[in-house]
């Protein structure tokens, strides 16, 4: 039996064969999958913000790019992935509204998709694949099987990266 | 002023909360009852504290397409509003107030005209604005609307935006959220409040409490 494993706002979690691990509904936050594709286990977080030094109030883990990619790999070491197989496949980081007065606002995606970057880049994780930016929602569905993330948007093409 | 703490809300502060959405909510409904002619009805507000990841879960589940609108506030009371609706009931209520000019200017595959959604935006901009108006004449506080902006997508992808905004103070948001709709419930939408974490502090003190 197959199942599914459903991740929501600022929270993660990790998944192992038939199982498939999605995140609805992404908008300017950004999904990261990480994937050790010998072992075949996956995990995925939906962050909502850059960069947890930034923020007073950051005991949510998940809710950062930075904290919530360091989290993530722990959580996937402890169910058996090995660190150095690690590969990821980000998708998110759009500007829904374009807001015309508030710069910082409007920014948001963008930052997060750079922060996720910077941040798989310092640990030396590859980014095989991403669908950032743009204006609008991605569903994203990550198949532990064969390493393949879906993208689905409205009004769009299903995307296979 | 003490801040207002989020894990330590009393029963009576949600229930001034929750009537605060009654008013609000009620001129809206009141003002969108008047465009279309026709009776729309409230739900008792709710007043939620949620985690990030329950958000969508209040407006029928986060990949549900709908029409969000959102504005800015600022002034006394500052955060967001955000007015919430079905495609399919977004589509309907512009009908209802375009008649025919809606139909006839579609492009094939796309679900507005230009004008339609451009009603939409005034729509929103009314409504939101009759919502504010009588929450500013009950607290004495003033609001200044942004200017309506305008997103047609899944609805989880329209509540990250406010729901980011509040990432960044806490792990939790506190909305006032009103659901209204039509007696064939063909027009049914959300008004979602979400006022910065001062902001409470400063609606509760305003009423006296």
């Amino acid at each position: 039996m197959n199942n599914t494993i459903k991740v929501g706002m600022a929270d993660a979690n990790v998944c192992k064969p038939p199982d498939m691990i999605t995140t609805l509904g992404l908008g300017s936050c950004v999904g990261i999958v990480l994937y050790d594709p010998v072992k075949k286990i996956a995990g995925l977080v939906h962050v909502m913000l850059p960069d947890s030094t930034k923020i007073m109030n950051n005991s949510n883990k998940y809710k950062f790019a930075d904290t919530g990619i360091d989290t993530l790999i722990q959580d996937m070491i402890n169910i058996g992935a090995i660190r150095k197989n690690l590969v990821s496949k980000i998708a998110g980081g759009a500007q829904m509204f374009s807001f015309s007065n508030n710069l910082e606002m409007m920014r948001i995606g963008e930052r997060n998709v750079e922060a996720t970057k910077d941040k798989l880049k310092q640990l030396g994780i590859p980014i095989l694949a991403e669908d950032t930016g743009a204006n609008y929602g991605r569903t994203i569905e990550f198949y532990t099987e064969t390493g393949l993330l879906h993208i689905k948007s409205v009004g769009k093409e299903l995307k296979i990266l | 002023m003490s801040e207002l703490d989020l894990n330590r809300i009393d029963n009576m502060q949600y229930d001034v909360l929750r009537e605060i959405g009654n008013i609000g909510a009620g001129n809206a409904t009141t003002a969108l009852s008047q465009m279309i002619n026709s009776k729309v009805s409230m739900n008792v507000p709710k007043v939620e504290l949620l985690e990030f990841k329950e958000l969508s879960d209040i407006v029928g589940g986060a990949e549900r397409i709908v029409v969000g609108i959102l504005f800015t506030l600022e002034g006394d009371i500052d955060g967001m509003m955000m007015f919430m609706m079905d495609k399919e009931a977004s589509k309907h209520l512009v009908d209802i107030l375009l008649g025919n000019l809606q139909s006839s200017e579609i492009v094939d595959g796309d679900d507005f005209s230009e004008m339609g959604l451009s009603a939409l935006n005034e729509i929103g901009n009314i409504i939101s604005g009759a919502y504010l108006s009588s929450l500013s004449s009950l607290t004495n506080l003033t609001i200044t609307p942004s200017i309506p902006y305008m997103a047609i997508d899944m609805a989880g992808a329209i509540l990250s935006v406010p729901a980011i905004e509040f990432g960044k103070i806490g792990d939790k948001a506190l909305l006032i959220e009103t659901e209204f709709g039509d007696k064939d419930n063909s027009v049914n939408g959300y008004f979602i409040l979400i006022p910065s974490l001062q902001s409470y502090s400063a609606i509760l003190k305003s009423l006296g409490l």
